[in-house]
């Protein structure tokens, strides 16, 4: 409060000294300014352009090295690096036919599916359950789920694995798809819960007194209108189970069970010399999936993600 | 009359199903709704961190279980000079990026909270960064840093001329270092100022009027204005970006893998390198469980330290 007092005090003062030419003075570029063209080139044009051309140039990169020759891509000396001569689909077709690249995006597919299915249906149980069955302590819950998000993968994957192993799950896909959701469901449910209480609780109330059941509310008033939630929470899950790297490291052994991000990183990579071309065709092939869900979602992913940390 | 209503009203009453009827009862409805996901974080979350511990005090090896030694593996991580480097590094690392990635983030958003064409397209954009798995990207950046046929290196020394020989990025310990520590500010900036950007949205334009007409300089409308009420939020992105950035794996794994020397190791790639292809579990496990203080320090300190100027505000926890 004392920071909204001292304007105050000086609005007074500049009140009184308004007609002094000091006063003019000082307001005079400001009102100027706030126009101003070229101000807002400087201040706001520039500045943007050179963040969206760092935070795009790496895939610019990928892009372009996917597409080269390889004569082209070790020499800058004949041939502008930033641009191909010669584009050629060569670094692409030796993935996709040379490599297990199809069955390792196919096994990458279906890990992520399994495990977003699996955490939705956790967590739309789970969050409606906190919060509008509204049962003892239910908040000490939900606050614990939250907490569970904030245990990083980094600790838990050395007992997971042992786990893994002991379970008799080690390289398998099931060992990935049952230790996803351990990141993913306190994330979507956090992500429902803040999406059930946009609901109306009338409509529920109204169905109750209608005769129907718990479970007929649940699938028949609730969940129709938590679609966009759902849509939310289901991208969400899918591009972090895309995009998971440690657990799957961790727990896949196999060359042709391997998850995407792993195999590029673990199977193109080999020897000394590296296949440039080839690892940034995988990593541009890799990235497109995520890429093309992401852009037909783009606003339910912006608003869950702002959204979720809002709460 | 009456009676034969009352009558045929209980009829249908009485339909449902013993399962309806289970299904109705709310202690039972609560125990089924909450069995999957609290079943699925018991066993597959709070199990594993009990057991991780249980593993930093035990010798156990891939393949062989261990027995209890006490603090033996924290004794002989302490005397072990890679594993102080790898401390160093995770919290140098966390410092400089989370500083890198706040400033450029909310600069960012600050840019995009104006009046701006494409505005939807932009954000979009921006966001592109953060979404595309982390290991490509690494990968894309590796290949930006290589010795020889680094785009970086060509531009300032072919095409701009302002050095003679090429950059050496990862060859040795500090440039490696910082060069990690710019594919991590990269990655970083859309979540922040993604996230920064929702909540500027949320401080009503009229402040700023009667700022403006206060006579206020831009630079006392940011700092009076836009800080303060950005203060909530900012707590919560940070605390979240501390903890990943601190426990972060896939960078330094696809770029160095820990390399020059062992220089790059962070926390997380030391007890991996030693946990799994190294197979000392126990190690491994006591080297993850030396991060869980730093992570409650780290929570802690950007909560209390910055969340508690919302409670000072009085508004309500929402």
């Amino acid at each position: 409060m004392t920071e909204a007092l001292a304007p105050e005090a000086r609005t007074v003062k500049n009140t009184i000294t308004a007609d002094g030419p000091e006063a003019r003075a000082s307001l005079a570029p400001e009102l100027m300014t706030w126009d101003s063209k070229a101000r807002r080139v400087v201040t706001l044009y520039v500045p943007l352009a050179c963040f969206v051309l760092i935070l795009l140039f790496p895939f610019y990169w990928m892009a372009v090295t996917s597409f080269k020759p390889n004569a082209e891509l070790y020499d800058y000396k004949t041939y502008n690096p930033f641009w191909i001569s010669s584009p050629t689909l060569d670094h692409i077709y030796k993935l996709l036919f040379e490599t297990a690249y199809p069955r390792w995006l196919w096994t990458t597919m279906l890990v992520a599916i399994a495990s977003t299915f699996l955490s939705l249906f956790a967590s739309v149980l789970a969050a409606y359950a906190i919060q509008r069955l509204r049962f003892r302590g239910s908040q000490y819950v939900g606050l614990a789920i939250y907490l569970a998000y904030l245990v990083p993968p980094s600790i838990l994957f050395i007992p997971l694995a042992t786990m893994v192993f002991q379970l008799g799950l080690f390289d398998t896909p099931f060992a990935l798809i049952l230790t996803y959701p351990t990141f993913l469901v306190p994330f979507c449910t956090w992500l429902l819960i803040g999406y059930f209480k946009s609901i109306p609780y009338e409509l529920e109330e109204c169905a109750l007194i209608d005769g129907a059941t718990r479970l007929q509310i649940l699938t028949q008033i609730t969940l129709p209108l938590a679609v966009p939630g759902l849509i939310s929470a289901g991208i969400f899950s899918f591009t972090l189970s895309w995009n998971e790297f440690i657990y799957a490291l961790a727990f896949i052994q196999s060359s042709e069970s391997k998850t995407v991000p792993v195999a590029i990183l673990t199977e193109l990579v080999s020897g000394d010399v590296y296949q440039w071309g080839a690892l940034m065709a995988g990593s541009l092939l890799g990235s497109l999936p995520v890429a093309i869900f992401y852009s037909f979602f783009v606003d339910y992913y912006v608003s869950s993600l702002t959204g979720a940390v809002k709460e | 009359m009456s009676v034969t209503a009352t009558a045929a009203w209980k009829n249908t009453r009485q339909e449902p199903g013993w399962l309806v009827r289970l299904f109705d009862s709310k202690p039972f409805l609560v125990f089924i709704c909450m069995l999957p996901a609290v079943g699925l974080l018991t066993v597959f979350l709070t199990y594993p961190l009990g057991l991780g511990i249980w593993l930093a005090f035990t010798d156990t090896m891939i393949g062989r279980g261990g027995s209890w030694v006490g603090l033996e593996n924290f004794e002989y991580l302490a005397e072990d000079p890679v594993f102080w480097s790898s401390v160093f590094y995770s919290v140098f690392y966390t410092a400089v990026a989370t500083i890198g990635k706040f400033a450029l983030g909310l600069w960012l958003a600050l840019l995009l909270n104006q009046h701006l064409p494409f505005k939807s397209l932009l954000r979009a954009i921006v966001l592109l960064p953060w979404i595309t798995p982390t290991v490509l990207s690494a990968i894309a950046f590796w290949w930006i840093y290589d010795p020889q046929f680094s785009i970086v290196s060509y531009i300032v020394v072919d095409v701009l001329g302002l050095r003679d020989t090429y950059f050496d990025f990862l060859g040795s310990a500090w440039p490696a270092r910082w060069s990690l520590i710019a594919a991590n500010i990269w990655r970083g900036i859309p979540f922040v100022a993604i996230c920064l950007l929702a909540g500027l949205q949320t401080i009503s334009p009229s402040l700023y009027e009667a700022a403006l007409l206060d006579g206020a300089t831009p630079w006392q409308r940011f700092t009076q204005i836009t800080v303060p009420l950005l203060m909530p939020i900012l707590a919560i992105v940070m605390t979240f970006s501390i903890i990943f950035t601190f426990t972060d794996f896939q960078l330094v794994y696809a770029i160095t893998r820990g390399g020059p020397v062992n220089s790059t190791h962070l926390m997380a790639t030391l007890a991996f390198q030693r946990g799994i292809p190294g197979g000392q579990l126990a190690e491994g496990a006591a080297i993850a469980v030396s991060m869980i203080p730093f992570l409650v320090f780290a929570t802690l300190f950007t909560y209390f330290g910055m969340a508690r100027r919302k409670w000072q505000q009085g508004e309500g926890n929402d």
